[in-house]
């Protein structure tokens, strides 16, 4: 069984302007000691996601509306306040986007980590101030126990992104959550953070679930990819196959309008842009929610009438298309 | 042979760091551009890259003379714009625009689209207003913009469709340059495309010669005819765009190139180890 488990899971906000289906269905599974990363464009429901996951979003006007949350065997859509605080931080831990604003910039980080250790290891004080020490050097922090007693603002981006996730995994916890974990740093910095998280995951076998909007990113770091677009998973499978493979309309068109480092030929060619923009979530399509921009959608046509099912296409790649890539090449024939 | 349109030399901006509450003095300089120098031939595009606090927009503001150089040349269309001021500076302005990172930020939430393409016009006093009225909608479709959108706000538009918008204001007044600082670094992928493919449809159709600022090294390629990297204030290499991304000459470019995360599993490993093998060349950049 899968370390975490989201089924149907479907998230809701409640506003004035009508109710917005950010999160409409989702299911997807993180292997233990595995990364799955989640992709998608801003307003796809992928951070939605991960707060519903924690159990932190904002209620109202936020609420799960059904589905399952499996983790570890427990449902934590059932669970207490209480019984989350001892998940959240002990056996889930979350990297935000922006460390400044995830930290307390009037605690020193030594406080900080102290803190967590302490609420969910019960350690003494003295233990979790060496222990916060080992934590720091471990994610490549110089003259780490000297900077227990710095406030957040004396660390740069990157390296408060280290204090980040050296409080992530200070309680070993078998599952991280990383929201756009790289998306605030510059690219050199992004590539030893990325390197970092993917040791550490490996040496510790933690689970990750990566959450980004850059393919790169993925492709740099997950075993497996689920894509998601409106509020929905669109695509999923394991990493190689994905890239090299794409099947649905959404990844594959996501996957050549980025511009290629490598591409001799391209500043003489223009990229292949997607016409239109995603949906409004406050009134979704009842049928294919890409139908409107997918190049294979013909009017009359069955997923521009009902909703594509997620179907499994060979072993472990799924696509919610009627349209996807290796049909195509079938029909065409 | 023509000279370029744009010539940029020994390019300083410095600021002061002052200290004291009430006589204040000067206690050193932040050397936020140190010696720069390129050129851009009519057309053309110079990608200038670099990491955030390398002093890239403020050598395009000092380009545009918003701020002034502490010492140095900008020579644009065979005129020397350091010691331009007044009527002058500003007749001159009309041939150099720019379009911002942020189209939330650089649009006045309070104006319609009409009045916003329209200002430039106004401010240079150019046209009756039914002229304008026609120079907004002709504007606006050139840049792939809905003319029958002309009453509404900014935020009625999505962040792709307000970059439209900067950029119909900033082809307003026919510019030979247009400064194109980090673009499309606030849009989704799939919107970005459509605007690189813009900016570039624009250059053709227009002839305009662009100075192309971005962080993103994929997107800098598929705009830019040279390339300049830009670190702690100097220009650490620069040269044909395919040079420079195939034959790197110096390690922080090297560097730059394979920190870029690429969507493309099988090509992952062999960067990755790169970037280990030129760790320790970027930790001594970083460290000065």
């Amino acid at each position: 069984m899968a370390l975490l488990e989201l089924s149907d899971l479907r998230a809701h906000f409640f506003t004035r302007e009508g109710v917005v289906h950010a999160v409409d269905g989702v299911s997807l599974a993180v292997e233990a000691g595995s990364t799955l990363g989640l992709v998608g464009e801003s307003g796809c429901g992928k951070s939605v996601t991960a707060l519903s996951i924690m159990r932190l979003l904002p209620t109202p006007p936020a609420r799960i509306v059904s589905g399952g949350i499996s983790f570890d065997g427990r449902d934590l859509t059932k669970l207490s306040e209480r019984e989350l605080e001892d998940v959240r931080g002990r056996e889930i831990g979350m990297v935000f986007q922006d460390p400044m604003t995830a930290l307390n910039p009037t605690l020193t980080i030594g406080t900080q980590i102290v803190e967590v250790l302490q609420r969910h290891l019960g350690l003494d004080r003295r233990r979790a101030r060496r222990r916060a020490g080992e934590l720091l050097a471990e994610v490549g922090i110089p003259r780490a126990h000297e900077r227990l007693d710095d406030y957040p603002h004396r660390f740069s981006g990157g390296m408060r992104q280290r204090v980040g996730i050296a409080m992530a995994i200070a309680c070993e916890p078998r599952l991280v959550i990383a929201d756009e974990p790289t998306t605030a740093l510059d690219v050199t910095v992004q590539a030893q953070v990325l390197d970092l998280l993917d040791d550490l995951r490996r040496e510790r076998q933690m689970a990750m679930l990566l959450i980004t909007h850059n393919m790169g990113v993925v492709a740099e770091s997950a075993d497996d990819v689920a894509v998601m677009y409106a509020g929905q998973i669109v695509e999923q499978a394991p990493a190689p196959d994905l890239f090299s493979r794409p099947e649905h309309p959404y990844t594959e068109a996501l996957l050549s309008a980025l511009p290629d480092l490598d591409d001799h030929e391209a500043r003489q060619s223009r990229l292949t842009a997607i016409p239109g923009r995603p949906p409004d979530l406050i009134d979704p399509p009842v049928a294919c929610r890409f139908a409107a921009r997918c190049p294979f959608a013909e009017r009359g046509d069955c997923c521009v009438l009902e909703p594509p099912a997620l179907r499994e296409l060979r072993p472990g790649h799924w696509v919610r298309s009627a349209h996807p890539t290796s049909e195509r090449h079938l029909s065409h024939a | 042979m023509t000279p370029p349109l744009l010539t940029v030399s020994d390019l300083m901006v410095h600021f002061p760091i002052r200290r004291g509450l009430l006589f204040d003095r000067t206690v050193g300089h932040v050397k936020a551009v140190d010696g720069v120098g390129f050129e851009i031939e009519e057309g053309q595009t110079l990608g200038l890259v670099g990491e955030s606090g390398s002093g890239k927009s403020t050598t395009a503001y000092a380009v545009l003379q918003l701020l002034r150089p502490t010492a140095g040349s900008v020579r644009f269309d065979g005129r020397e714009l350091t010691g331009l001021r007044g009527e002058t500076l500003r007749q001159m302005r009309r041939q150099m625009q720019i379009v911002f990172q942020d189209p939330h930020a650089s649009l006045n939430p309070r104006m319609t689209v009409g009045r916003i393409v329209a200002e430039p016009l106004q401010a240079h006093g150019i046209g009756t207003r039914r002229s304008r009225r026609a120079s907004v909608a002709r504007l606006l479709e050139l840049v792939g913009f809905d003319p029958s959108y002309t009453n509404r706000y900014p935020h009625e538009f999505s962040g792709g469709q307000r970059q439209r918008i900067g950029i119909a204001r900033a082809l307003a007044l026919n510019p030979k340059l247009i400064v194109c600082d980090e673009p499309v670094s606030a849009l989704d992928v799939s919107i970005q495309a459509q605007i690189l493919n813009l900016l570039k449809d624009l250059q053709r159709d227009l002839g305009l010669t662009y100075l192309f600022i971005a962080h993103d090294l994929a997107v800098v390629r598929a705009m830019s005819d040279t390339i300049a990297v830009m670190h702690d204030g100097r220009l650490v290499e620069q040269g044909p765009a395919e040079q420079v991304y195939t034959r790197p000459q110096t390690d922080y470019t090297r560097a730059l190139l394979a920190a870029v995360p690429v969507a493309d599993p099988e090509r992952m490993l062999a960067r990755k180890a790169e970037r280990r093998h030129l760790e320790p060349a970027v930790s001594r950049a970083f460290s000065a």
